[in-house]
């Protein structure tokens, strides 16, 4: 509850911090071209840091997840995908995992709802927003290409008609035109669903914390301002582009009649990218990285050895026995060998003259 | 320091900064073009329906409003802020003044990649060489 509350009050706090320093102080140049390019100093350094910094973890074992049969015996059916055993199977349940979030889709829930039995059945909204959410944010991102690449390319106008392939706005009740995008409004449905699966699900809401609620609350606040500049407040889109196409040829440029709006929503994007390398929504890399996933099942056919094993000092029966021979024959101890002069001979060879 | 499997992640590494980079280096060295709008010469007309700043960001409102009203309700008549009367017709009264959709329409929208739907009716007015 108190990362909740506490969440709620971080996001209101940066909103604020925005209005007051563009609306009241008139920085404009500190939140329209420093904080823009500090956060994506801290976004690109902070992933850059994050990877090299895992990749400094030895992975020794093979410890795949695996949901399917194990490759073996010929004439036992294997799982290729859920169990692979090669790089091209491990790279083709990597994009499946990257690209349809194959296990959020396995995702079950426990219930009694047939009275005492114990019931296991599938759930699939958490999966279900989860597309919802990550395919409207990657088309968001994707058309927002379109301030920062002068000329745009003919794929972001595309792209944009197929987003707004509706044609419809909701000028009638005071929203809308330009034509809406259907990407915001999933994005904004998505975020929501995920938020109210939070809330309502009383075991989800147990194990949330501040650092679960606050990426909910953020990106929920950036869509609701973009949604507000493009839809109902209207901004004066040519000297937005303007500034962001100085940020992008770092020649930057403070156009005037910027609404403050803008600055809102560019702050809370800040925030984000500066926030992403180092929270939960560094799964963007993750996914890649994890070696639940990116890891072929061949422990039974390839001998993998521990990095970090050390030279072990032994000393066998052998070496034993001709350190205490004599004594052992002195005392009337069976030996396995009479002298030491057949010492030098290779283990291997001794073996076998024993059989 | 030693990665482990270092190809590999550099390259994803690398893969995932040129793509997120990508308008920093494609626009490299090339200044930011504006553009220019060829507004009306002030003999034409002193000033537009409305302010500038509103016409700026919600141009597209108020020529919905007038599609709707002239189309559906039969209403013709615009009354500015300033109490003057305008006949509400994008080639009658918008275009009397912006006669060039090339120098006034098409600078911002390009540069925006914008696509309204006003030409899919009206004509586009011919340029005047």
């Amino acid at each position: 509850m108190i990362g909740f509350l506490l969440s709620i009050v971080a996001v209101l706090v940066l909103v604020g911090i925005a209005v007051v320093g563009v609306w009241g102080l008139d920085l404009r140049i500190l939140f329209g071209v420093i904080v823009p390019y500090a956060a994506l100093i801290t976004f690109f350094a902070g992933m850059v840091y994050k990877v090299l910094d895992w990749s400094r973890s030895p992975v020794p074992f093979r410890i795949p997840t695996t949901c399917g049969q194990e490759k073996s015996l010929p004439w036992i059916k294997r799982n290729k995908i859920d169990n692979p055993a090669s790089g091209g199977a491990v790279l083709l349940r990597m994009a499946l995992e990257i690209l349809t979030f194959r296990s959020l889709f396995r995702n079950m829930k426990l219930d009694y709802r047939q009275g005492p039995k114990i019931r296991y059945s599938s759930e699939k909204f958490l999966w279900l927003f989860a597309i919802m959410f990550h395919y409207a944010f990657l088309v968001v991102l994707i058309r927002h290409a379109r301030f920062f690449l002068e000329p745009v390319p003919k794929l972001l106008a595309a792209l944009e008609a197929v987003d707004g392939f509706l044609e419809f706005n909701l000028a009638a009740v005071g929203i809308g035109l330009p034509t809406v995008q259907l990407s915001g409004l999933v994005l904004l449905g998505g975020v929501s669903l995920l938020l109210l699966r939070r809330i309502v699900i009383p075991q989800v809401r147990y194990i949330s914390l501040a650092a679960d609620w606050f990426p909910l609350f953020l990106i929920t606040a950036i869509g609701l301002t973009g949604i507000l500049m493009r839809y109902v407040v209207r901004v004066d889109v040519v000297s937005i582009k303007e500034l962001a196409m100085g940020l992008a040829t770092f020649h930057p440029v403070v156009p005037q009649g910027v609404s403050a709006w803008f600055y809102v929503h560019l702050f809370l994007v800040c925030v984000l990218f500066a926030y992403f390398p180092f929270s939960k929504l560094m799964h963007l890399g993750g996914v890649f990285l994890s070696p639940t996933r990116n890891l072929a099942n061949n422990s039974r056919s390839v001998r993998h050895v521990n990095p970090w094993n050390y030279p072990v000092k032994t000393h066998d029966y052998h070496e034993y026995e001709d350190d205490f021979r004599e004594k052992m024959i002195g005392a009337g101890i069976p030996v396995e060998r009479e002298t030491a002069a057949e010492e030098p001979a290779a283990p291997a060879a001794e073996g076998k003259k024993e059989e | 320091m030693k990665l482990y499997d270092g190809g590999k992640i550099i390259t994803g590494l690398v893969i995932f900064l040129l793509i997120f980079t990508f308008p920093f280096w494609s626009s490299l060295g090339k200044a930011a073009p504006t553009p220019k709008l060829v507004l009306p010469a002030k003999t034409v007309a002193k000033q537009c329906v409305t302010a500038t700043p509103y016409m700026r960001a919600s141009h597209m409102k108020l020529l919905n409003d007038w599609r709707d009203a002239v189309v559906r309700d039969g209403l013709r008549v615009y009354v500015a802020d300033d109490g003057k009367h305008f006949n509400m017709s994008l080639t009658n009264t918008c275009l009397s003044c912006h006669d060039s959709k090339e120098k006034f329409c098409d600078q911002c929208h390009n540069y925006l990649a914008v696509a309204p739907f006003c030409w899919e009716c009206h004509l586009v007015p011919k340029e005047k060489k």
